[in-house]
């Protein structure tokens, strides 16, 4: 479990997050939402430890991730696992030695090892005959799921994913929400997802944390998502008005 | 102006600073470390090898040009080509070529990581990266910059010959007379000095600028034009420097 308490941010005068507060769940596939420049890429930055916040902390289970030394976020950050909007994949390596890359930096296991690691994640994210093509050679999704077995290889505790369906097709977009959900839950681990996807929330939002202006301005699951009186949610959500007609049809009004 | 000269030199000495950490992974390292010494050593090899031959040969030229109708003999074309290398222009030209190839890649190569979220990547795995972005290029280039120098100052040596003798403007027998005059091995020991230190300036100043690169392409391109810039300024200053200090 994740917590942020208090959450304040300001670069100078402005102050991008002015207070926020909230809980991301084990298992659970959190969503951060909000227009562009509600202060989701900060928050997420800070709940990675990339930012320091201005005042405020943040919790990591039992550790306050805000108040360790260099050497200590050093450490906690091998139980991280981050899915990058552009992927944030190494060019210069191929799409198998980027996934090898975590486990040769920090692990001692043997070259045997090693790669049955490596095949057991292509496999998870579906890989198929990519591994020995760089990332220039593959599409966007196929990239996507490059950078999701990068940052689980590792099996961390925490995964983060910045703006995940950037990029992508409807469609490979699903796919990739329910990768991200199924790993989630087989691994137990505390998910947060910064995303304007609306497929996403609808889709997979078990716990929603709706940003407007700096602040937390509505918190709740995909299910509720529609029948909120939240003007704010409903505005960002249901942004046309083909989907706000949709959304009065599914409501019977 | 001062302000901002002061910030820059804060920042780039915390970041030779956090450079110097001990590794997560020596393998790893050690691995990048060869990987820098073949682009910077034998990727920069032919250009090193082209320009050292041509000032070679221009140096004999111009010098065997100027000894004519004078009390100087001829024999003098040879050591002062080999003394003119060894002591400026092997390292000094060479350098200031290398910061232009090497700098440029280097602040480019770092900066595109930058702009790619690469490097927010190896921060979030828990990889120090100012270590292991930058200390590689810095060592290899420590190590294959003062080899480029020497091998500079040999193929600038044979650029002299090349030009002056079989031209007649010396013998043969006078050009080798002249390398093997008024040989001062402390102007070889001079010329590592000077290799090691501009190694080290056009690594680290293109390091710095990649590093810290904000923004866009175009950004980028600053960076990698400050590299090479900021570089051969600095290489031609401390080049002064250490004239006076071990002359």
């Amino acid at each position: 479990m994740i917590r942020a308490i208090d959450i304040k941010k300001s670069f100078g005068d402005v102050e991008v997050l002015k207070g926020i507060s909230s809980t991301f769940e084990k298992s659970k596939t959190n969503l951060i939402i909000g227009r562009s420049g509600a202060g989701k890429t900060v928050f997420l930055k800070i709940l990675v430890s990339l930012l320091k916040p201005t005042e405020g902390e943040v919790w990591y289970d039992d550790v306050n991730v805000t108040q360790l030394n260099k050497r200590q976020l050093i450490d906690l950050r091998k139980s991280i696992g981050m899915l990058f909007q552009g992927s944030a994949l190494f060019d210069s390596m191929t799409v198998e030695e980027n996934i090898r890359f975590p486990l040769d930096m920090f692990t001692n296991m043997t070259k045997k090892e090693k790669q049955m690691r490596i095949d057991e994640q292509i496999e998870v994210v579906e890989l198929g005959q990519s591994h020995k093509k760089y990332p220039g050679e593959i599409s966007g999704g196929m990239q996507k799921r490059v950078g999701i077995a990068r940052s689980i290889v590792l099996r961390p505790r925490y995964l983060f994913c910045d703006e995940p369906n950037s990029g992508l097709d409807p469609k490979t977009s699903l796919v990739i929400d329910k990768l991200i959900q199924s790993i989630t839950r087989e691994n137990d681990m505390t998910t947060i997802i910064n995303t304007h996807d609306m497929n996403s929330v609808m889709e997979i939002g078990e716990n929603i944390n709706f940003l407007h202006l700096g602040k937390l301005a509505w918190v709740g699951n995909k299910d509720e998502v529609l029948e909120s009186d939240n003007e704010l949610l409903q505005n960002f959500i249901f942004a046309s008005p083909f989907l706000q007609r949709l959304r009065k049809r599914a409501l019977g009004k | 102006m001062i302000l901002s000269l002061f910030y820059h030199l804060g920042r780039y000495m915390s970041l030779l600073r956090l450079m110097i950490s001990k590794p997560e992974r020596w393998s790893m390292y050690w691995k990048e470390t060869m990987r820098q010494m073949n682009d910077i050593g034998i990727g920069s090899l032919i250009i090193v090898c082209l320009i050292a031959l041509f000032i070679g040969a221009v140096a004999a030229v111009q010098f065997a040009y100027q000894l004519e109708g004078t009390m100087v003999p001829l024999y003098y074309t040879g050591y002062i080509v080999r003394d003119m290398t060894i002591i400026e222009l092997a390292p000094t030209i060479t350098c200031l070529v290398l910061a232009g190839k090497v700098g440029s890649n280097i602040a480019a190569e770092i900066g595109g990581m930058r702009q790619k979220e690469q490097i927010d990547a190896l921060e979030i795995m828990g990889v120090n990266t100012a270590a292991y972005l930058i200390l590689p290029k810095v060592i290899a280039a420590l190590v294959v910059i003062p080899l480029l120098v020497s091998i500079a100052a040999f193929v600038s040596i044979i650029g002299g010959y090349i030009a002056s003798v079989p031209t007649g403007m010396v013998t043969e027998a006078e050009y080798v007379l002249g390398l093997r005059s008024f040989f001062v091995p402390y102007n070889v020991f001079m010329m590592f000095v000077k290799a090691v230190v501009f190694a080290f300036l056009l690594t680290t100043i293109p390091a710095y600028q990649g590093y810290f690169v904000k923004g866009g392409s175009i950004e980028l391109g600053k960076a990698s034009t400050n590299a090479v810039v900021f570089s051969d300024i600095l290489i031609l200053l401390s080049d002064y420097i250490i004239a006076l200090l071990l002359t």
